[in-house]
């Protein structure tokens, strides 16, 4: 493997600019590290090395002429990265994990990629992910399952479980992911990464092929909170063409003044920590609290009574959302059209071959949901229900700056594992939907290893807007800690 | 049942393209859906592609407001856009976004005028919702098939609902007459409905007279005529009258309009009704619509045209009829007074003759319904200027308009080319009076001898001496003059 891959892309950007390698040779690193590992991982569902080089050669010409005239130059030139294939980027295939959006290739951006291209970011091709992001473990994906580099026969977790691999496998120094009920921030602790799931609307949903609207978010999967600060920073602010884009001014994130330890009041769950977790998590969550005291910080436990619903409630708003939103892959313009004699048949057909069973599930789930007569018992109460997890989160605000919980009640778990068993599936989500659910930032981050090796990840929980208050917390515990850099050996062996 | 005496009870919705620039939710322009190549204005947004997101087109949302105004609605701080699901090849999203719980509107009113009476009609909402795209049905070699054209997808509509106010067929046509009316007046929509761009739905239930209950009702699809909104809903009403003096009941379905036979045909019933799953739309905040932007809406509204039409009556003088005619269409009020504006020294009342007779006379014979007059309005003044000041008399004026309309030259021009100015100097007058009375002698002594009906004889040959130059009352005045000198020799 080339060393290079090993760097961070802070690194690689400063490494850039001093001329020690070109765009290009980066960009040709991480397609060979792809070429050698991407039959066992299965990280990606599109490759794009013409588009990337052409953009690496683009990116050198300016580093050249950068270092001969001086001037600004794009945060992100001539760095590679991965893009969840859920984000449209203009000319390449975009199939949501989906054999209904076969052959699609979108003639836009996504406004998210659209600002990591202006940004000079070098886009590598489309990872897999669960089909619609449906999923947390990418095991429903219509192109195969992707394989966690720290161990081949876990799953990555999901539904960003490509880009989290592509990631942790060096393929890509770090990755777009999308987060509607913890999708980069489950991934990210899978795979020992940072993973930051921002403020609802704080980055633009143009483009992100909508699974619940109301809940999706673009999110970053990297190796460092510096890492995702330099590529969230590219992404964030308001966008005209999303009406629910956060109307408030662009914060930058600066990462060199160290967060005030002494004022800082962490909170603790007061039910999380009466939840069945795996025994390495429990142990890990209780050693950063006594790091975060060390620091300084003031502990505190804060309850959050209605965060027991967060499953319930996410497991209908969000299929609702999506019986409407997957309504538009009908046959009629996307997709491999079945062919029937009526036009109910021509629907049924399509929608029956061409969806998987986790995508039907949730379509029949919605739609019973927002269906006369059941709406106000099943959609109306969930949303009633959420309206009080946001009041509960905003009084635990009051009490804190920031939460500290887990991502997930286990290491990745092995793949098949939840095999036809979806709510206990669905469970492996209570700690990450409440984010969603509330639309506050969340920030997860590599705590350690259990016992067989996997990685154990941790999450911070801020109030609405305080992206930049998560980075810099994660980023001063990885000064002082080093689980960010280890590397699995499947990444490491010659 | 039979003998029985049924009352009908009436509802309609109608949808009214808002005459934007842009679509409802994107930028794509809006065109003449009759017109345009298929698929011309279509995005990315507008046709429902993966990952698009909806904009709301704000002035369309004023222009709805204007019209929520108009009618004198409620209009709550908040309104919220909501999904309404359904499946078809016209709608590229799977749903269409429309507003349901919380309209843009409510509790309007719209006053209508049957036979003279004027009756409110009450407006239960009013709300924004994006059109559907149009499919057009082929047979052909390769069989049936559908083509679809986005063009329309996502134009800005306005729906707008009343209550079950209306008692018969006219009422209904004439509240879709006035709605149309103020719809052109607030420049929200063309009324062309040969354009499709007003559309009615009616409901229609009987009872029996004295009644208070509601009895079951139909739904009348695919009204895009005046016509077509009179006599269906006169069937639908006959169709269930029938049915109810037979003893048998009527049936909760919705038919539709066949234009060709004159008849509804049942399109579904009500257990095939779909369930469109309303639930508020996530892609779009709550439309907040403040007090100042429902302040400047309302203070740039136009003169409604019930008000327009008593204020003519009440500040010209005109007659309830020639005010109607004249308000009917905002253009031509604005011309009407622009012509007395112009013509000062004109009386309004003249003013209003001239336009409803002469004028709408000679453009009659172009087109039936006047909504543009081809003619400026300080010319037409001029001309009318012209007649007051006894310049040329009526019977050239009307021939000057003829011609004004046709050439696009001036009044005066055309009164000096053709030498119409009238002669009113008596002098000159009485040599025409005298060759007439001098080349007559019989029919002179005729008169004297008692035949004074020779009088109009004289008077017309001394007019067409003057090539009708003469002024009319002055020729008459010497005429007698002579005669009466004549006689007394
Ligand atoms: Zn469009």
């Amino acid at each position: 493997m080339n060393e290079v891959l090993l760097l961070t892309a802070a690194q690689m950007q400063a490494g850039l600019r001093r001329g020690e390698y070109s765009s290009q040779e980066l960009t040709r690193a991480c397609l060979e590290q792809i070429e050698r590992l991407e039959d066992r991982l299965h990280a990606f569902i599109t490759l794009a090395p013409e588009m990337a080089l052409e953009q690496a050669r683009r990116a050198d010409e300016l580093l050249t002429a950068w270092r001969r005239q001086g001037g600004e130059l794009p945060p992100l030139l001539g760095i590679p990265l991965a893009v969840k294939d859920v984000l449209a980027v203009r000319g390449l295939p975009c199939t949501a994990g989906s054999r209904i959006l076969e052959g699609f290739v979108p003639p836009y951006n996504a406004t998210a990629v659209e600002r990591v291209l202006q940004a000079g970011a070098v886009v590598l091709g489309k990872t897999n992910t669960d089909e619609f992001a449906m999923g947390s473990s990418t095991e429903n994906s219509a192109f195969g399952v992707t394989h966690n580099p720290w161990n081949l026969e876990r799953v990555p977790g999901g539904s960003s479980g490509g880009s989290a691999a592509a990631v942790a496998g060096r393929m890509a120094p770090f990755a777009l992911g999308t987060d509607t009920g913890g999708s980069v921030r489950q991934p990210a602790a899978f795979c020992g990464l940072t993973g930051l799931k921002p403020t609802y609307g704080r980055i633009s949903r143009y483009g992100l092929f909508a699974y619940a609207s109301s809940l999706d978010t673009v999110g970053v999967l990297a190796h460092t909170a510096e890492d995702a600060a330099l590529l969230y920073g590219v992404m964030q602010g308001e966008d005209v063409r999303d009406a629910t884009s956060l109307r408030a001014p662009v914060e930058a994130v600066d990462l060199s003044a160290p967060p005030d330890f002494e004022r800082l009041r962490l909170g603790v769950v007061k039910e999380y920590r009466q939840h069945d977790i795996q025994p390495e998590i429990a142990a890990a969550l209780e050693k950063v609290v006594r790091q975060f005291q060390e620091m300084g910080a003031t502990v505190q436990e804060v309850s959050l009574p209605s965060t027991r619903h967060a499953v319930p409630v996410y497991y209908l708003i969000a299929p609702a959302e999506a019986s409407a939103n997957l309504a538009r892959y009908d046959g009629i313009r996307y997709g491999p059209r079945q062919p029937a004699d009526t036009l109910p048949d021509l629907y049924r057909r399509t929608r029956g071959r061409l969806f998987g069973r986790e995508v039907k599930r949730r379509i029949m789930l919605g739609t019973f949901a927002l269906s006369a007569g059941y709406q106000e018992a099943y959609y109306g109460k969930a949303q009633r229900v959420r309206q009080m997890m946001q009041q509960d989160f905003a009084r635990a605000f009051e009490q804190v700056d920031v939460l500290l919980a887990p991502v997930a009640p286990t290491t990745a778990f092995p793949i098949g594992a939840h095999r036809g068993d979806p709510l206990s599936m669905y469970l492996e989500d209570i700690f990450t939907l409440p984010a969603n659910l509330t639309g506050v930032p969340a920030i997860s981050f590599p705590a350690g290893f259990d016992q067989s090796g996997l990685p154990v990840g941790l999450q911070l929980l801020g109030g609405p807007r305080q992206e930049a208050l998560l980075l810099q917390l994660v980023h001063a515990f990885q000064q002082v800690t080093a689980w960010h850099n280890r590397t699995p050996p499947l990444v490491l062996e010659e | 049942m039979s003998g029985m005496e049924f009352e009908a009870i009436i509802g309609l919705e109608v949808h009214a393209e808002i005459a934007t620039r842009s679509k409802m939710f994107c930028s794509c322009p809006v065109l003449d859906t009759t017109q345009a190549e298929p698929n011309q204005a279509v995005c990315p947004v507008c046709s429902g592609m993966p990952g698009t997101l909806p904009v709301v087109n704000r002035r369309a949302v004023e222009l709805g407001l204007r019209v929520a105004l108009a009618l004198g609605c409620d209009i709550p701080p908040v309104s919220v856009f909501a999904r309404k699901n359904y499946f078809y090849p016209d709608l590229p999203k799977g749903y269409q976004i429309s507003q349901y719980r919380y309209p843009l509107a409510v509790n309007g009113v719209l006053e209508i005028a049957v036979d003279g009476e004027r009756r409110p009609i009450r407006v239960r909402r009013v709300h924004l919702e994006e059109d559907t795209g149009k499919l057009t049905h082929m047979q052909d070699e390769h069989g049936a098939y559908s083509l679809v054209d986005l063009n329309r997808a996502g134009v800005p509509l306005l729906e707008i609902v009343s209550e079950p106010d209306m008692r018969s067929a006219a009422e209904a046509r004439a509240y879709g007459e006035a709605l149309r009316q103020i719809l052109r007046y607030l420049q929200v929509n063309s009324g062309d409905m040969q354009k499709g761009v007003l559309r009615f739905e009616a409901n229609v239930s009987l009872r029996p007279k004295g009644a208070t209950g509601l009895g079951t009702r139909t739904e009348i699809k695919n009204l895009n005529s005046f016509r077509a909104l009179e006599r269906s809903i006169e069937y639908e009403i006959e169709r269930q009258s029938a049915l109810l003096r037979r003893g048998e009941t009527v049936i909760q379905q919705t038919v539709g309009w066949d234009e060709a036979r004159e008849i509804t045909l049942v399109q579904r019933g009500k257990e095939e009704e779909d369930d469109y799953r309303y639930f508020p739309e996530p892609d779009l905040p709550p439309l907040v619509i403040s007090a100042e932007w429902l302040a400047s809406i309302r203070s740039a509204l136009p003169e409604l045209p019930h008000a327009r039409q008593q204020r003519f009556e009440q500040a010209y003088g005109l007659r309830p009829y020639d005010a109607g005619v004249l308000t009917a269409e905002a253009e031509i009020a604005d011309y009407f007074e622009a012509v007395v504006r112009a013509a000062a020294d004109v009386p309004p009342r003249q003013v209003a003759n001239w336009i409803t007779g002469e004028l709408f006379g000679l453009l009659n014979r172009q087109e039936g319904r006047i909504t543009h007059i081809p003619l400026p309005a300080d010319e037409f003044a001029h001309l009318l200027r012209f007649v007051q000041a006894g310049e040329i008399n009526t019977a050239a004026a009307k021939r000057v308009l003829a011609e004004m309309l046709e050439s696009g030259d001036p009044a005066a021009e055309i009164i000096a080319r053709r030498g119409l100015r009238q002669i009113s100097d008596a002098d000159a007058l009485a040599a025409w009076v005298d060759q007439v009375l001098n080349e007559n002698p019989a029919e002179v002594q005729a008169y004297l001898d008692g035949k004074e009906g020779l009088l109009n004889w004289f008077f017309g040959q001394v007019m067409r001496l003057s090539k009708g130059k003469a002024d009319p009352q002055v020729v008459r005045r010497v005429l007698e003059g002579r005669l009466q000198a004549l006689k007394g020799e």
